[in-house]
């Protein structure tokens, strides 16, 4: 029989543990709502940027009239050699599974593209060290985002490669405070690249996140750009239904809300409007200019809802640790008192026993 | 005709400006636009510099980078990079961005960006220019 004192030291530690849990879960509630919050103000810009790209593609010739070829290199599709796949994961723990079935989503990507050489941009600490342990660094690593200014040097040039699956740079610590400039920085590093054809086609591994119950895991290629405004999805997994009531759950008791997160936006017109523009460069260039920025933003999307996607498994996770902990008092309780009761009863039987014999 | 428009600056990370306005000045690409209600339907691509606009009675100024802008009769809606009013530009970070720019240019470093230090100065200097009240 267990001794009460012991199972009373052993609900006290729960009662702890659990406390640590629930603010734990109170604490991503608000970063994802700050999050989430982010990925809504990123979306009027790429909703108008996209709508004047697409309305300028009406409007410049894209393709070359005699080839057939895009114009724009960004547009340019090359049999795939050499692929650059960005990982997005978070940078810490306690969320689940969330950055174990990231990683499980590229590593699937990975084998899917098995004759190619691919070079991997990790983003956020789990992934990195995942990835880290079974692949060699590349010899020329792209500058960390977390150290991103303004600085001058030129993209390195990548000739040599470390194996035929290498990390080409590694990001740890940027999600938390991510600034557009990064995604920037980061977008133009790639877009380089592509250019000078290190590179033939990008992709991004992340969680998307729509909402607390719309998640899932994509593939997403962004480069090249085959269709403006419809990301080009390659992969996609949905969260499972057991994984969204749970989520919705931990979303009820903390308050958070489950819509959708979308705004009636009158920007959806913008740049489409039926009217003749003057355009002040020759629409051919300003969609040169615009589209580096289109791809920027692709990225720039991708980490956002990455992270707000991250807090929210936290936050499930958390509110199901709660949720047990709660469990596992009730029945430590339970238990201690019958512990208590047997031993009184114990007692009694003692004292009746000790009196009948006298 | 209306003697106002809307206007809208939006950057990635929020909306800036939301406003009606009565005037507004946009640096384009190719030099700076006046902007008045009415205004034939444009768009263009922008440089780095400085928006001035009247809203009611008093003159505001952002300074914006990378971006452009649409302008349509009763609407005009800029897109920038980075956007910023006075009070919130860091006239040191801006004045050491600038210094370092200068630097990379001056030090005959073949490895240099020229383009992209040149860009770097010209932001620092709109970004001081706006922070510091004159033009």
């Amino acid at each position: 029989m267990a001794n009460i004192l012991d199972i009373r030291r052993r609900i006290r530690s729960v009662i702890n543990t659990r406390q640590i849990t629930k603010a734990m879960k109170v604490v991503s509630a608000a970063k994802l709502r700050r999050a989430q919050d982010r990925t809504l103000a990123a979306r009027p810009y790429a909703q108008k940027l996209t709508n004047v790209l697409q309305s300028l593609v009406v409007r410049a010739e894209i393709c070359d009239p005699e080839t057939g070829q895009p114009k724009h290199p960004l547009l340019a599709q090359r049999p795939e050699k050499n692929i650059l796949l960005i990982v997005v994961t978070g940078d810490k723990g306690l969320a689940g599974a969330f950055s174990a079935n990231i990683i499980k989503a590229a590593t699937q990507f990975l084998e899917l593209k098995s004759a190619t050489n691919i070079d991997i941009e990790a983003i956020g600490r789990k992934g990195r060290d995942f990835l880290r342990r079974r692949f060699p660094p590349a010899p020329v690593q792209t500058r960390s985002l977390a150290q991103v200014e303004e600085s001058g040097e030129p993209e390195p040039e990548r000739h040599q490669r470390a194996g035929r699956i290498q990390i080409a740079g590694e990001h740890v610590g940027v999600l938390n405070k991510l600034e557009f400039g990064q995604a920037r920085a980061l977008s133009e590093s790639v877009i380089e690249r592509y250019r000078h054809e290190e590179i033939d086609s990008v992709y991004v591994v992340f969680n998307e996140f729509k909402s607390v119950i719309a998640q899932r895991l994509v593939v997403e290629q962004i480069l090249p750009v085959e269709q403006i405004g419809e990301p080009a999805i390659r992969l996609a997994e949905e969260i499972s239904e057991e994984e969204k009531k749970k989520a919705k759950e931990a979303a009820v008791s903390v308050g958070v809300g489950m819509r959708p997160s979308h705004r009636g936006d009158e920007s959806a017109q913008f740049g489409t409007a039926q009217v003749d523009y003057i355009y002040e460069q020759p629409p051919e260039e300003l969609f040169r200019a615009l589209l580096p920025k289109y791809v920027a933003i692709q990225i720039f999307r991708a980490l956002l809802e990455s992270t707000a996607a991250e807090h929210a498994a936290r936050m499930t996770a958390m509110d199901s640790a709660t949720n047990n902990a709660t469990d596992m008092i009730d029945s430590l309780t339970l238990a201690m008192n019958r512990a208590r009761q047997a031993k009184i009863t114990k007692e009694i039987i003692e004292i009746v026993s000790g009196a009948a014999a006298m | 005709m209306a003697d106002s428009f809307q206007l809208e600056i939006v950057t990635p990370q929020k909306k800036v400006v939301d406003t009606e306005a009565t005037e507004a000045q946009i640096p384009g690409k190719n030099g700076y636009l006046g902007i008045l209600p009415g205004h034939a339907p444009l768009i263009t691509e922008l440089a780095v510099g400085q928006v001035k606009f009247h809203a009611g009675r008093e003159q505001q100024r952002l300074a914006v980078a990378w971006g452009f802008a649409e302008v349509l009769p009763g609407k005009v809606t800029i897109l920038a990079e980075t956007a910023e009013r006075p009070n919130e530009i860091e006239v040191e970070r801006a004045r050491k961005a600038k210094e370092r720019a200068e630097q990379r240019l001056t030090s005959g470093d073949a490895n240099v960006d020229v383009e992209r230090a040149l860009r770097a100065i010209q932001k620092a200097e709109t970004r001081l220019e706006v922070a510091g009240g004159e033009g």
